[in-house]
């Protein structure tokens, strides 16, 4: 019998459900799926909920609500479809975002190429053209870890955490790409730099992505990239955006 | 004049913090807020306010203050010696200052933070349903010298009260409850992790809180490849180095670092108060345990305004003490009384 998914709490601030333990592309749409279920049910006590890659959290204060209850909710829930065989969310876009590979701006392109078995050229042309998806939104608002890169690139983070990158870095590590939101310490190593701004809070829409939406990380010059920087005015960082469902 | 509160001088972790924000994790964004919520709660009932208005979170020490109107106060958390135009305030306590008069905050006694509660809260913009600055999503700034707050109505007339805090500025011991990565460290890591007196490290701020200890490091296995899951207040996690790092209320909402426990929400305060240096160590409690403490401080904090007393001066503290007519028709022997 497999043991997913299967539900954990999370402290006192509520419960997880997982539907792997590891990255899998079914285990992610069932947590993109269950989290909208979970939110259509209107349940009292759910305070919020979210996901992460392969998993769904919803938000309940266990100091006022017995765990065994909201446990029984989730199973009967959970056994009421496959959700391993839920569609992607509607309504997603295909951003192109302008990325500087390697140089001073993205020192550890090397290093991280190393750990693929791959040249520093091999591995930019392997990311520049990779389409990797929006796994989930996390860390820091608005920013998003995407994937799956080929299994190669199944690189670990680091031992010690980096003290800084800044915001805009394309960090590798565990078959993903993050485009930070802020600068940040990091174990992820940093393998490009972009001018995007996944979050705004002044906009009408702080938000850039969605859980879902595809990127591409395409490759430019660093004259390129000071170009967009100094006349970016909507955080687009010189993305291009396509509908593609 | 205005309802306003204007820094002449900033310490440099002030900011202003309500309860927090919630409802944007599934985009990234913690709830955040005051790292002391039950000093947010004190200043509120020793106002008579609600406790979601704003307060000045005063980060290790204090600032100067004026105010564009007389103006209520109360001052919670970590004490810091205060004074109004060089009169001493009591630490816990409300007070009125008056127009112009200068509130001069120093540096934290013990604990880290401080609160300035203003009669009306703090009226700054909401920025996504929230007042709370914070900081890692790049939402408000630190104060800073020259900042003029504006400050809202204010529907309460009482000041002069005062209330015996939690104690919770020294360190301790901290309850935490098993999480859903607690079993990745085995039973032995788990012992060890319990029976270790940690020190806070000077290093910490709004987004965690590091732990130093002597002795082997605290490892979980395989702990470099765990796939990044939700993160809360509180989650003690463990980075490569071995050192577990407590995240608090500027957190990130997802991380893949290793948890192995997480601390429940009433020693929060208390986890945010321990000053660097400072002795604290993990008492594992089970949900049901965790639970009945839960409802005791939800209760507790619901009845901080029954706990008001009046402030009771200590004349040998009063440093203007002869400006005072404590004795009415004595006549000084010094004083001119054709002036």
């Amino acid at each position: 019998m497999s043991q997913f998914p299967r539900i954990r709490s999370v402290g006192m601030a509520g419960l997880l459900v997982q539907f792997a333990d590891a990255m899998s592309e079914p285990a992610n749409r069932a947590a993109l799926a269950f989290r909208a279920a979970v939110d259509s049910q209107g349940w009292p006590e759910v305070r919020e909920t979210s996901t992460s890659l392969v998993s769904a959290f919803v938000s309940v204060d266990l100091g006022a609500t017995p765990v065994e209850a909201l446990t029984e909710k989730l199973s009967d829930l959970l056994a009421s479809r496959d959700w391993l065989d839920a569609p992607l969310p509607e309504g997603r876009t295909l951003w192109r975002v302008p990325t500087l590979y390697g140089t001073d701006a993205a020192p550890q392109l090397a290093e991280a190429a190393e750990a693929a078995g791959l040249s520093p050229e091999e591995a930019v042309a392997e990311l520049s053209q990779a389409r990797v998806r929006v796994l989930t939104i996390g860390f820091a608002p608005g920013q998003p870890y995407t994937g799956e890169l080929a299994e190669h690139w199944n690189i670990p983070r680091q031992q010690a955490l980096s003290k800084a990158v800044p915001q805009g870095a394309l960090v590798v590590a565990i078959r993903q790409l993050i485009v930070f939101t802020n600068t940040t310490p990091t174990g992820w190593r940093h393998i490009g730099q972009t001018a995007f701004r996944t979050f705004r809070p002044d906009s009408e829409r702080p938000f850039a992505l969605s859980p879902g939406d595809e990127m591409i990380f395409h490759n430019i010059t660093a004259t390129e990239l000071s170009r967009i920087q100094s006349t970016d005015a909507d955080g687009d960082g010189g993305a291009q955006r396509e509908e593609i469902a | 004049m205005s309802r306003t509160v204007t820094l002449a001088s900033a310490g440099p972790a002030l900011s202003v913090q309500d309860m927090g924000r919630p409802g944007f994790l599934a985009q990234g964004l913690t709830r955040g807020g005051a790292m002391d919520t039950l000093a947010l709660a004190e200043g509120a009932a020793l106002l008579g306010q609600d406790p979601g208005l704003a307060a000045i979170e005063l980060g290790g020490m204090g600032g100067t203050f004026t105010f564009g109107e007389d103006t209520r106060i109360a001052l919670t958390g970590a004490p810091m010696p205060a004074s109004c135009d060089g009169e001493t305030l009591a630490w816990y306590a409300s007070h009125l200052i008056p127009a112009g008069a200068k509130l001069v905050i120093g540096v934290a006694q013990t604990g880290n933070y401080g609160y300035l509660h203003v009669g009306g809260g703090i009226d700054v913009a909401e920025r996504m349903g929230a007042r709370a600055t914070h900081l890692s999503a790049g939402l408000g700034a630190l104060l800073a010298a020259g900042d003029e707050l504006p400050v809202g109505p204010d529907k309460g007339t009482s000041t002069g009260m005062t209330l015996t805090p939690e104690a919770r500025f020294d360190g301790g011991t901290v309850r935490i409850v098993a999480s859903m990565q607690t079993d990745l460290f085995d039973a032995q890591t788990q012992d060890q992790f319990t029976a270790t007196a940690f020190k806070r490290d000077a290093r910490a701020n709004r987004m965690g809180v590091r732990l130093d200890h002597d002795g082997p490091a605290i490892a979980a296995a395989g702990q470099l490849n765990i796939l990044s899951d939700v993160i809360v207040q509180g989650d003690i996690q463990v980075t490569g180095d071995g050192a577990p790092f407590v995240l608090m209320a500027d957190c990130q909402t997802t991380g893949g670092y290793p948890r192995i426990a997480t601390v429940i929400p009433a020693d929060l305060p208390r986890m945010a108060q321990a000053p660097a240096g400072a002795t604290l160590r993990f008492s594992f409690v089970d949900m049901s345990e965790a639970r009945a403490i839960q409802e005791r401080d939800t209760a507790a904090r619901a009845k901080l305004k029954s706990t008001l007393r009046p402030l009771l001066r200590d004349p040998s503290t009063i440093r203007d003490l002869l400006s005072y007519t404590l004795i009415s028709g004595v006549v000084s022997a010094t004083h001119d009384p054709y002036q």
